[in-house]
């Protein structure tokens, strides 16, 4: 087939390129769904901005200036995704002020601490559901698995006492076994009976939340002295500290180290281990991973104990760097982490490193969220509506290549493979 | 029907497909279209029936323009088409089946079967195409089948009959009977299309013969052309088409098989006691139509397939019901059959496809972890050896051409420590030099004294490499001879009217 592609002819090397460029590189298609997620972004805030309509509505009554209206329209836009960034990743102007007067680092820094705090949890749970994914199997009960590993990891590290150095261990193992309980279910079912692993881990989630209850009003591990649900507060030699002190305010605590750990566990795992190419041939080809020996009821329950170990493990992180406690509530909000792990993953496309930026980026969405609803009033609910669509239009690359009118030639090629072509 | 394609062209991004193809199908003509596969044959057909659109060039149908906006309006203009899969309800009737999407209704839009049945009686009559339009698809054998397609197309008036490989699926009494009704519907004034890579059934039948070579049409040929003529003028090089043998001198039994029951996907008994040795330096064909159980067989042998009753000794080691690990550890290697499937992984480079079930052997592995650089070595070592196509060891296999897929599997098993080969229809869909390549590689191995089953549907395959040929019909051997027999007795045995048991 090589020998049947010439070059491509001057005139339509530009677009050549691009067909190139989106058939091969999904880093392109993801830059682009970015783009596109904070154009329909753009469009979100102009229709519902009442400043904005107004300079518009203004054109048919007075005659004035479009010029005006567009200007109004691009220093809503600016403002909302201006205090995104500032919110998120650094202010300027702080940064400037700090360097300058030799103050206030703290408070230049608080925005990308802020960033990095959420992203911790999030970077540790996707590459479980990654993972899951490389494997061909779908993970959708990483929020029980996590809140079951917080519990476990709560229970060792309110209830027991030794020194932080065996503490501290001791409480994050808790955390991964206790995501390992709640995902090797799961696993086992599928490998030995075929039940599906999606019911299975959707309807174990359920079952969790109501464990979750049970655990943080049951008296051995409830708060003392209080009949809300809520936990024992975990002991400091349990605790994950603040990377920068107490004092300093910023909540970025030595959990992201924890959380650059696992990115390059998962690195060496699926990309150097023996293991994890067991893994990635059996989600690639079921069939053919069979014929070549791989037991496919080994690589299943070790998946899920992997995948349910690092949402265990993310549980306990969240737990022991930010609140120190769990309750009622732990890690549901927001329709639930493991299930922002899974649209993170695929952002990702499974990847470590392409996990950890979408992490970063969801994240970083998150926080600038508030402080743009803070400076501008646009509510927090545009960046889950950028987020969304940035995973809507990576999942759809081929609307992504229309939109820019690439041709999908590659895909067209790809469906007449099937045909017949192309041998 | 007068059917020209002047300069048809199709491109596929930078891909051409089909390049200037002209051709003309006088009335009563049967012109054969032979091509490698990827040589752009279905492209065409598929412009031509309307299912793509050419960028370039003009169908003509008795002297007219026409384009075809889909399929549809293909069967309009009166050409009728008979996939290599069929495209039949197995629980519907064989009128039933002739009649879907243009039922002839009675009142209250009820259809008429009566007069769905006479119509087959009708079309089936004039044409000598013998079928009970009352019989349901699934309990007819394979060449009624496709007798039904054929009559479908013929009943919506086709003039110009498209058969693409129909000979693939058929035993040898089959396709003669087919090429029967290819002769008489050629007499009765129908074009045939006759699409295949098979240079014996283009010499018998075939008026004319256009050979396609990439996309391009490389000449034309009378049928009296030599097949070696043929052959090189579709591959562009000059093919041998025996394979050179040592003379026979089998050793011990290295491989056998004892009263094996196997039952298929429907629990089924597909493979009913069946019970074969291959013994070292030895050849052993399996030939048969396909789905008499061979598929079912081979996928024991890998530890793919629970096995009922009965065992498989592999040198002296009992495999039966073991894990596919276990058999590959005693030293079995496997051809497999859909290679695509089982074989490969599309999504992986070649290098990694190259040790896809010695992941963990040294030097491939250690402690765990993977020793690409070993890898890498070992996949530059075998592309070379065995003059894999690809432009690096991470080029992505699924880029690879069918041949070079092949030749991948075939190098990552025989560069194993083997002790017996299985190769399942190893040389389907590939071209006359791959398939050279592939039979010279397998002779080879049994050359240096090992074993090997050769599972294969194609009577030239079977002749070019067994030194003993058992043959399988409904789950059994219905004979074990030599290659020296005729083709014809292989095929009654194939079609299970005789039933032989000629050990040695």
């Amino acid at each position: 087939m090589t020998e049947a592609t010439p070059a491509p002819a001057p005139a339509r090397t530009r677009h050549a390129a691009l067909v190139w460029m989106t058939s091969q590189s999904p880093i392109v298609v993801t830059v682009l769904a970015l783009v596109l997620g904070f154009f329909v972004g753009a469009l979100i805030i102009i229709t519902t901005t009442p400043a904005v309509l107004d300079a518009w509505r203004g054109l048919f009554h007075s005659w004035g200036a479009p010029g005006d209206a567009l200007k109004v329209t691009f220093d809503n836009v600016g403002a909302a995704y201006r205090s995104m960034f500032t919110g998120s990743v650094f202010d300027p102007a702080q940064l400037w002020h700090s360097m300058t007067t030799g103050k206030g680092f703290d408070a230049s820094l608080t925005p990308i601490s802020e960033t990095l705090t959420y992203a911790t949890p999030l970077i540790i749970i996707s590459t479980g559901v990654g993972i899951a994914f490389q494997t061909g199997l779908f993970n959708i009960g990483a929020n029980g698995q996590a809140v079951l590993g917080g519990i476990a990891g709560g229970v060792a590290g309110s209830m027991l006492h030794m020194p932080m150095i065996l503490h501290l261990p001791v409480t994050l193992i808790a955390g991964i076994a206790g995501g390992m309980v709640c995902g090797v279910i799961p696993g086992v079912l599928k490998a030995f009976t075929g039940a599906h692993e999606v019911i299975v881990t959707i309807m174990l989630n359920y079952v969790i939340y109501a464990f979750l209850l049970f655990a943080v009003l049951s008296t051995a591990f409830q708060q003392p002295g209080q009949s809300n649900d809520i936990s024992r507060t975990m002991a400091p030699s349990a605790q994950l500290p603040p990377l920068f002190g107490a004092a300093s305010g910023l909540r970025v605590s030595y959990g992201i180290f924890v959380a650059l750990a696992v990115v390059l566990f998962a690195w060496w795992f699926l990309d150097r281990s023996s293991i994890g190419f067991d893994f990635r041939v059996t989600g690639a080809n079921p069939s053919a991973a069979k014929a070549s020996g791989i037991s496919s009821r080994t690589v299943i329950v070790l998946v899920f104990l992997i995948s349910g170990g690092l949402a265990g493990l993310a549980g306990i992180v969240q737990a022991a760097s930010t609140t120190h406690y769990i309750d009622g509530g732990f890690l549901i909000g927001n329709a639930g982490i493991g299930f922002t792990a899974i649209t993170i993953a695929l952002l990702g496309r499974n990847r470590p490193m392409g996990i950890l930026l979408s992490s970063l980026l969801f994240a970083a969405l998150g926080v600038g969220g508030r402080t743009m609803q803070a400076a501008t009033g646009i509510p927090l609910d545009l960046a889950t509506v950028i987020q969304s669509i940035v995973v809507l239009f990576v999942a759809t690359p081929v609307l992504v290549k229309e939109i820019f009118h690439l041709r999908a030639a590659k895909t067209e090629v790809l469906q007449l493979a099937t045909q017949g072509w192309g041998s | 029907m007068r059917l020209e394609l002047r300069a048809i062209t199709k491109r596929f991004g930078s891909l051409v497909a089909n390049d200037q193809i002209s051709i003309t199908v006088e009335p009563g003509q049967i012109h054969s279209l032979l091509g490698e596969n990827g040589a752009g044959k279905s492209t065409l057909m598929n412009v031509l029936f309307g299912l793509l659109h050419p960028d370039d060039g003009e169908i003509l149908i008795d002297g007219v323009p026409t384009t075809f906006e889909n399929s549809g309006e293909a069967v309009r203009r009166g050409i009728g088409m008979v996939h290599q899969h069929f495209m039949l309800v197995p629980v519907f009737t064989v009128a039933e089946n002739v009649v879907l999407g243009f039922e002839p209704t009675k009142s209250f839009n009820r259809v008429d079967y009566q007069k769905a049945t006479d119509d087959i009686r009708r079309v089936s009559k004039e044409f000598n195409l013998e079928v009970d339009p009352d019989a349901i698809i699934e309990s007819l054998p394979v060449g009624i089948q496709q007798r039904v397609e054929i009559l479908k197309a013929l009943s919506h008036d086709a003039q110009l009959l498209i058969l693409d490989e129909p000979t693939a699926v058929l035993t040898p009494q089959e396709i003669d009977a087919l090429m029967e009704i290819m002769r008489s519907l050629a007499a009765a004034g129908k074009s045939i299309l006759f699409i295949t890579h098979k240079l014996k059934e283009v010499k018998a039948i075939a008026d004319v013969i256009t050979i396609i070579r990439q996309g391009k049409v490389v000449g034309t040929a009378e049928p009296s052309a030599s097949e070696s003529e043929l052959a090189s003028m579709m591959v562009g090089r000059d093919v041998v088409l025996t394979v050179q043998k040592e003379p026979f001198s089998p050793g011990e039994d290295v491989f056998e098989i004892r009263d094996l029951v196997v039952r298929d996907d429907r629990g089924l008994a597909a493979v009913n006691g069946v019970s074969l040795d291959v013994r070292a330096g030895e050849i052993l064909a399996l030939a048969g139509v396909q789905g008499n159980g061979q598929t079912e067989l081979v996928e024991a042998i890998a530890g793919m397939r629970p096995v009922e009753s009965g065992t498989i000794t592999l040198n002296g080691h009992d495999i039966t019901n073991a894990s596919p690990r276990k058999v590959l550890d005693a030293g079995l290697g496997h051809i497999p059959e859909d290679r695509q499937r089982n074989g490969l992984v599309m999504s992986m480079t070649v290098a990694d496809n190259l040790v896809l079930n010695t992941p963990r052997r040294a030097p491939f592995a250690k402690r765990g972890t993977r020793n690409l650089a070993a890898v890498n070595a070992n996949a530059v070592r075998l592309i070379n050896e065995f003059d894999i196509r690809t432009e690096s060891p991470q080029e992505l296999v699924s880029s690879l051409s069918g041949g070079n897929q092949q030749k991948v599997i075939v190098a990552r098993e025989l560069s194993r420590d083997l002790k017996f080969l299985v190769a399942s229809q190893p040389t389907r869909g590939l071209d006359v030099g791959s398939i050279e390549y592939v039979h010279r590689q397998m002779v080879n191995h049994r050359n240096l004294g090992n074993a090997a089953l050769v599972v294969s549907s194609e009577l030239d395959e079977v002749f070019a490499l067994a030194d003993r040929i058992a043959v399988m019909y409904a789950g059994k051997i219905s004979g074990v001879v030599d290659p020296s027999v005729s083709r014809e007795s292989i095929g009654l045995l194939m079609a299970g009217t005789i039933t032989e048991t000629a050990h040695d």
